[in-house]
């Protein structure tokens, strides 16, 4: 097919302006409000004490999320991949159900399983545990929505890879736990990499399902998403934006470390000499 | 279940803690929203569901997706052609760009869109001037639902443009086919089951959006609530009943377009006689 000049230029041009008026320009307007008033105004906003008690939980729930889903991911991914059992299928689309299920309504089943109606409603009062409308509840609904984010970066790579290197190792008597670290770890760790950067971005932006089970608290179950929410729906847009604006550059930062990620993951596969399941990476890739 | 012909150890130890976590997030909170569902009787639950300000609710998030994802499908259909297609300065950039709606917390695109396209914002004052409200009424809510839905059909069409087969191009190049016989024959056919599936995904990612579109929205009953909204609504007046039905039907219409999306690749990859890939 040979465009001409002209509808290659249009095509770019329409494509780029896309982007630039849904992606840029947000951008842009948050950095532009936040400093609005000045670089005082906007330190102020940075360091009062709600928002740096809600950058505390955010970064609390974001490594709690991670730590937890690593541990999930890595031992459902090797689950998935290195077995066969019945209900195999079952349980990969059960995992990878939050992805279909409104952030809000993630927050409902926690809300409908701590709250006052749940039938453990009575024992949790007994021994005074806070879990809905608490930090506990905050960290739940996060690990949730970032649940299947992990395993679902794992899986197709340690799928294209066989059970034949691990399997060679397990013959000569390696221990599981050294067959994990010397084996597999160095050829998913890229991917490992991506589904926690993937599970962190995500993390720390959770907004729906947090805002159902914060209960909105402000200085004890804010994050810094419902922070921006209560600033913005004070007026405080100055304030609201000078919060945003973090949160974009760390978004910015994500991005970066992806690709960074990305580029040294293929450099690997480049350095490699072509296997034999190439052709079964790009199949997968496409999935 | 317990193979005891694995050569690879560690079933028992990865079906525990897979199973624990499994149990722990997913199955037991599921369970407990199904339970209390259950509970409430068929006559309460048909109530809150066809109560006109929910359904009208329903029909804004159910629409403004629709919408959203549409465009989404026609602009991710260009950007993944331009990223696989032509060189140009940039193009780095505007690959790792696309996903930047994964990576931007939702409130933060909430609050940036709705300034810029409110009636003093940057790109609101041009639509107001000819009589558009392009904040707070079903626009806006489409525009916020078109940002977080932008990577999802560009990173599906991307592969598959990438690994087609040059061949079938070629070989109508030679024989003069012009270029839009050559996209609609040859190259579009080809597009259509990615286009869908990343179409899917951002309609299913749409009706249960929340944080990019409360700000956007204004929230008006009977005009610009949207179904996320009404569960929230309904929590903040402690009517749990009502949360709970009004999530099922959401819950039900995202299932039911996954599936149905789903369905139809599956039978036309038979047709074809396509090998399915994971």
């Amino acid at each position: 097919m040979r465009e001409s000049i002209w509808l290659r230029r249009f095509l770019i041009f329409l494509a780029a302006t896309f982007l630039f008026v849904m992606l840029i320009m947000p951008l842009i307007l948050v950095v532009k409000e936040a400093l609005a008033k000045g670089f005082e105004v906007y330190f102020k906003a940075l360091t009062d004490e709600f928002a740096l008690k809600a950058l505390y939980l955010t970064v609390e729930a974001t490594i709690l999320a991670i730590a937890l889903n690593t541990i999930f991911g890595l031992a459902s991914a090797w689950l998935l991949t290195k077995f066969d059992f019945r209900g195999k299928t079952f349980l990969g689309s059960l995992i990878d159900l939050p992805f279909a299920i409104s952030p809000v309504i993630a927050g409902l089943f926690f809300i409908m399983l701590f709250g006052r109606m749940s039938p453990l409603y009575p024992i949790l009062q007994e021994y005074d545990v806070a879990i809905v409308f608490a930090i506990p509840g905050i960290i739940l609904a996060t690990v949730f929505v970032t649940f299947p984010f992990i395993t679902r970066e794992l899986v197709p790579v340690m799928e294209s890879q066989g059970r034949s290197e691990e399997e060679a190792a397990a013959t000569f008597g390696a221990s599981g736990w050294t067959i994990f670290r010397r084996v597999t770890l160095p050829n998913i760790k890229w991917a490992l990499g991506y589904g926690i950067i993937l599970c962190s971005a995500r993390a720390m932006g959770e907004f729906g399902a947090v805002s159902v089970v914060s209960g909105h608290i402000r200085g004890k179950t804010n994050t810094l998403p419902l922070h921006i929410e209560i600033l913005y729906n004070e007026y405080n847009f100055t304030a609201a934006f000078a919060v945003a604006s973090v949160l974009v550059m760390l978004a910015i930062f994500v991005l970066i470390l992806r690709n960074v990620v990305e580029y040294y993951s293929k450099d690997i596969e480049r350095e490699e000499v072509v296997e034999p399941s190439a052709d079964l990476k790009v199949g997968v890739a496409n999935g | 279940m317990f193979g005891k012909n694995d050569v690879i150890p560690g079933r028992r130890l990865t079906f525990g803690i897979t199973l624990t976590f499994v149990s722990l997030f997913l199955f037991i909170p599921l369970c407990a929203f199904v339970l209390f569902a259950s509970g409430m009787g068929i006559e309460k639950f048909w109530s809150a569901v066809t109560d006109w300000r929910n359904v009208h609710a329903y029909g804004v998030s159910f629409f403004c997706a629709l919408v959203a994802g549409l465009i989404n499908a026609m602009f991710g259909l260009v950007i993944a052609w331009v990223l696989v297609r032509y060189d140009f300065r940039g193009k780095k950039i505007m690959d790792a760009l696309i996903d930047l709606p994964f990576a931007l917390p939702t409130a933060v695109a909430g609050i940036a869109l709705t300034t810029l396209y409110a009636q003093n914002g940057l790109l609101g004052q041009f639509f107001y001037s000819v009589g558009i409200e392009s904040a707070f009424s079903p626009m806006g809510i489409t525009i916020a639902l078109v940002f977080v839905g932008i990577p999802f059909v560009a990173r599906s069409v991307q592969p598959v443009l990438k690994d087609l087969d040059p061949q079938l191009e070629e070989a109508a190049n030679l024989f003069g086919t012009g270029n839009w016989t050559i996209f609609s024959r040859i190259i579009l056919p080809e597009l259509v089951s990615p286009l869908l599936t990343g179409f899917a995904l951002a309609f299913a990612r749409g009706i249960g959006e929340y944080g990019s579109v409360v700000f956007i929205a204004g929230n008006m009953p009977y005009e610009t609530e949207i179904a996320p909204l009404m569960i929230m609504t309904k929590l903040e007046q402690f009517d749990y009943q009502s949360a709970a039905a009004i999530a099922i039907v959401m819950m039900c219409l995202s299932l039911a377009i996954l599936l149905g999306i789903h369905g139809w690749q599956s039978r036309q990859l038979k047709r074809i006689g396509g090998v399915v890939s994971a």
